[in-house]
């Protein structure tokens, strides 16, 4: 178990720049997950800690200790991929011997079966042991490759985006099942995934990365509820917040140029130097409500029923935004509403740097 | 999809077997020719027009592999009874087979010819696969300083007909003494296959994800390891189809092995056509001498057909 820690990491390759000043501190025993787009450096971050490419800059740090000049073979650190974490021609037990079986930590066969079998039946793969690779299901495949990660009782778990490629029925009961696995095992755990959902469900701690940097660190809960920015705001919920542009005017929200306004009730860091100031304001679509004495009329853009609740597109003017409401809500396309916004939720963003009034310092 | 055929479909298909059938027919007529003409009597060999039923004979393989010398008169009865089985076929073509003083037979020069086309195909088509495969691992898994023009520069060495550089290969390698020798015709074709090697091994070893090798690495092994654990059993197929391609070009190689060697080293191709030159050509012997050459090609082609058939899709199919 270790305590993982980059500091100041900047990777280039050739002219492209993958990683700019990055920071990380997992601490030992974390469920840490990555969050990023594609190409936003995520497998970069993960493939240094694992000691498969050299950063161009700053320092990995595996429990205090600078790996800089450590082999990939030396970190033992476990990397469980989207695909091809299996070697062909292998069967299943093969695969799961090979990681206790190099010479620089070769374990007595005694003990090697005794591991595999019990990580066999930690993840109910114990009738696959003697079938080829090639003969596996998805979701049997990614089941071995944690079974090669969990013989070797490594210090690190390395995951790059190891559900991608299930369906989705087998994504949310592997999920499950790792969360389990790694309190478990109570291993540190650096999962990587562009899926928020995830992120936020398995996460003790998530950190967003956007194009080679780290956006915002903290829990799900602080990354859903406190976006550091419009970037973070918008990716992370599905659907995503809603990003009205206004102004605060004597504590109401008005949003120019659109000709509504929406009450207001200021947080500890508005004064009155934000009034009157270009501002982004953010609301979570969960904490948008129809009411029929509401401030604002809209009209009903779009419905998607989602079986517990609705998704509702509304219009004002040329803006939209998105409310979810409760399933029995009984509403039309094209029928106009009436709804506010619950005011203790609202986030301010500077409209020019888009980060978050409550971060800004 | 498959169970129901429309009959355009089966047209088709019955069109693609008469042409597959054709081509095959084509391919094979010139093997046939050689095959039977091995086994025909001399007479029969060079008929208009070709004799196609005729009583099988070994008589031309007894003289591929003897010295023979033409006899002036028929052999007496007596000693045509006390010849062996496989003399008496050389009596009957009114020729007898040498023997030395201590009336051991003498063998011809067909059985060290072959030996050698063995030795330096055999040799060179390892060297020239294992070296390619080391070097289009490293093109395909390192950042190699100006490797697209390391790897046309090796391209460029197969640009020019071989036979090009035969005169100063020669004055060079009479100046070092490596005429007529072995190691000269091996390093030779070893040069040759090279390049090719390279390029074939480079576009299989590309084909197979380096997620293998780094999941080794990870594991605890070092990248000596994890070349010969997992790379090089996923590019058995690359390394078989190219053995393959080496092998018969440094087997059927005729231009240098002629220049380069006459007596020692020489190889089956220069000297087969050889015995042409010396009397009467006997054909059934050269079409014997054929024969057998074609063979440890067709063998070890037979034993790959199942790597070959993949590897020729090259990235085609996945795994």
């Amino acid at each position: 178990m270790a305590h993982i820690q980059l500091k100041n990491i900047s990777k280039t390759f050739g002219n492209h720049t993958a990683l700019t000043g990055l920071d990380l501190d997992i601490a030992d025993g974390e469920f840490f997950v990555l969050l990023g787009e594609t190409g936003a450096g995520k497998t970069t971050t993960l493939r240094l800690i694992a000691g498969l490419e050299k950063p161009s800059e700053g320092q990995v740090f595996i429990d205090g200790v600078d790996v800089a000049d450590w082999g990939a073979a030396e970190r033992d650190v476990a990397l469980v991929l989207q695909q091809y974490s299996l070697y062909p021609r292998y069967t299943v037990r093969e695969n799961l011997e090979f990681p206790l079986k190099p010479k620089i930590r070769r374990l007595p066969d005694a003990e090697i079966k005794d591991r595999v079998d019990r990580a066999a039946r930690t993840l109910r793969i114990e009738h696959l042991l003697d079938r080829k690779t090639d003969r596996l299901s998805g979701g049997e495949m990614q089941r071995v490759s944690i079974g090669r990660a969990i013989v070797r009782k490594p210090r690190v778990f390395l995951m790059d985006e190891p559900l991608s490629a299930l369906d989705a029925k087998l994504r949310e009961a592997l999920r499950t099942e790792l969360k389990n696995l790694q309190i478990q095992l109570g291993a540190t755990f650096l999962f990587v995934t562009h899926d928020q959902i995830e992120a936020m469900s398995m996460g003790d701690k998530v950190g967003v990365l956007n194009h080679g940097r780290i956006v915002q660190t903290g829990t799900p809960h602080e990354i859903y509820n406190n976006p550091r920015d419009t970037y973070v705001a918008s990716f992370v919920g599905s659907p995503p917040m809603n990003l009205i542009d206004g102004r605060l005017v004597n504590g109401r929200a008005v949003m120019a140029p659109l000709n509504f306004e929406l009450p207001f009730s200021g947080g500890a860091k508005t004064s009155a130097a934000t009034d009157g100031r270009p501002l982004v304001f953010g609301i979570r679509p969960e904490d948008v409500y129809l009411e029929s004495g509401a401030p604002v009329e809209a009209r009903v853009h779009d419905v998607e029923n989602h079986g517990v609740e609705k998704i509702l597109t509304l219009r004002v003017g040329d803006t939209t935004l998105r409310a979810t409401v409760p399933a029995r809500t009984d509403v039309a396309i094209e029928q106009p509403v009436r709804f506010a916004w619950n005011p203790d939720k609202v986030v301010l963003f500077d409209k020019g740097s888009g980060v978050s009034l409550r971060h800004a310092s | 999809m498959a169970a129901v055929r429309t009959s355009s479909e089966i047209g088709f298909n019955r069109i693609a077997i008469v042409a597959v059938l054709v081509v095959t027919i084509i391919f094979l007529a010139p093997i046939y020719w050689i095959a039977s003409t091995a086994f025909k009597p001399r007479n029969l060999a060079t008929t208009i027009p070709p004799t196609v039923v005729f009583q099988p004979e070994i008589s031309p393989f007894v003289k591929l592999f003897t010295k023979r010398s033409q006899m002036r008169s028929p052999p007496s009865p007596e000693e045509y009874a006390a010849a062996p089985w496989w003399e008496r076929v050389v009596f009957d073509g009114g020729e007898k087979i040498v023997r030395d003083g201590k009336d051991q037979v003498q063998w011809s020069g067909y059985p060290s010819r072959f030996l050698n086309s063995l030795i330096i195909a055999i040799t060179s088509t390892v060297l020239a696969v294992g070296m390619g495969t080391f070097t289009a691992y490293g093109f395909s898994r390192f950042k190699v300083k100006g490797e697209a023009d390391l790897l046309f520069f090796i391209l460029s060495t197969r640009m020019l007909p071989p036979v090009v550089v035969a005169i100063p290969m020669f004055l060079m390698y009479r100046a070092v003494g490596l005429n007529d020798s072995h190691i000269g015709l091996i390093i030779l074709y070893t040069a040759f296959n090279l390049s090719f090697s390279v390029w074939l091994m480079k576009g299989f070893m590309d084909e197979i994800p380096k997620e293998y090798e780094e999941a080794a690495l990870v594991d605890g092994y070092t990248r000596m390891e994890a070349f010969f654990k997992i790379v090089l059993p996923e590019a058995a197929t690359g390394i078989a189809a190219t053995a393959v391609f080496c092998f018969i070009t440094a087997w059927n190689e005729y231009a240098f092995a002629l220049i380069m060697t006459n007596r020692r080293a020489q190889t089956a191709p220069p000297f087969i056509p050889s015995q042409v030159g010396s009397g009467l050509p006997d054909w059934t012997v050269i079409a014997a001498g054929t024969f057998l050459f074609l063979l440890p090609v067709a063998i070890f082609t037979f034993l790959l057909r199942n790597h070959l058939l993949r590897g020729m899709s090259f990235g085609a199919i996945r795994k």
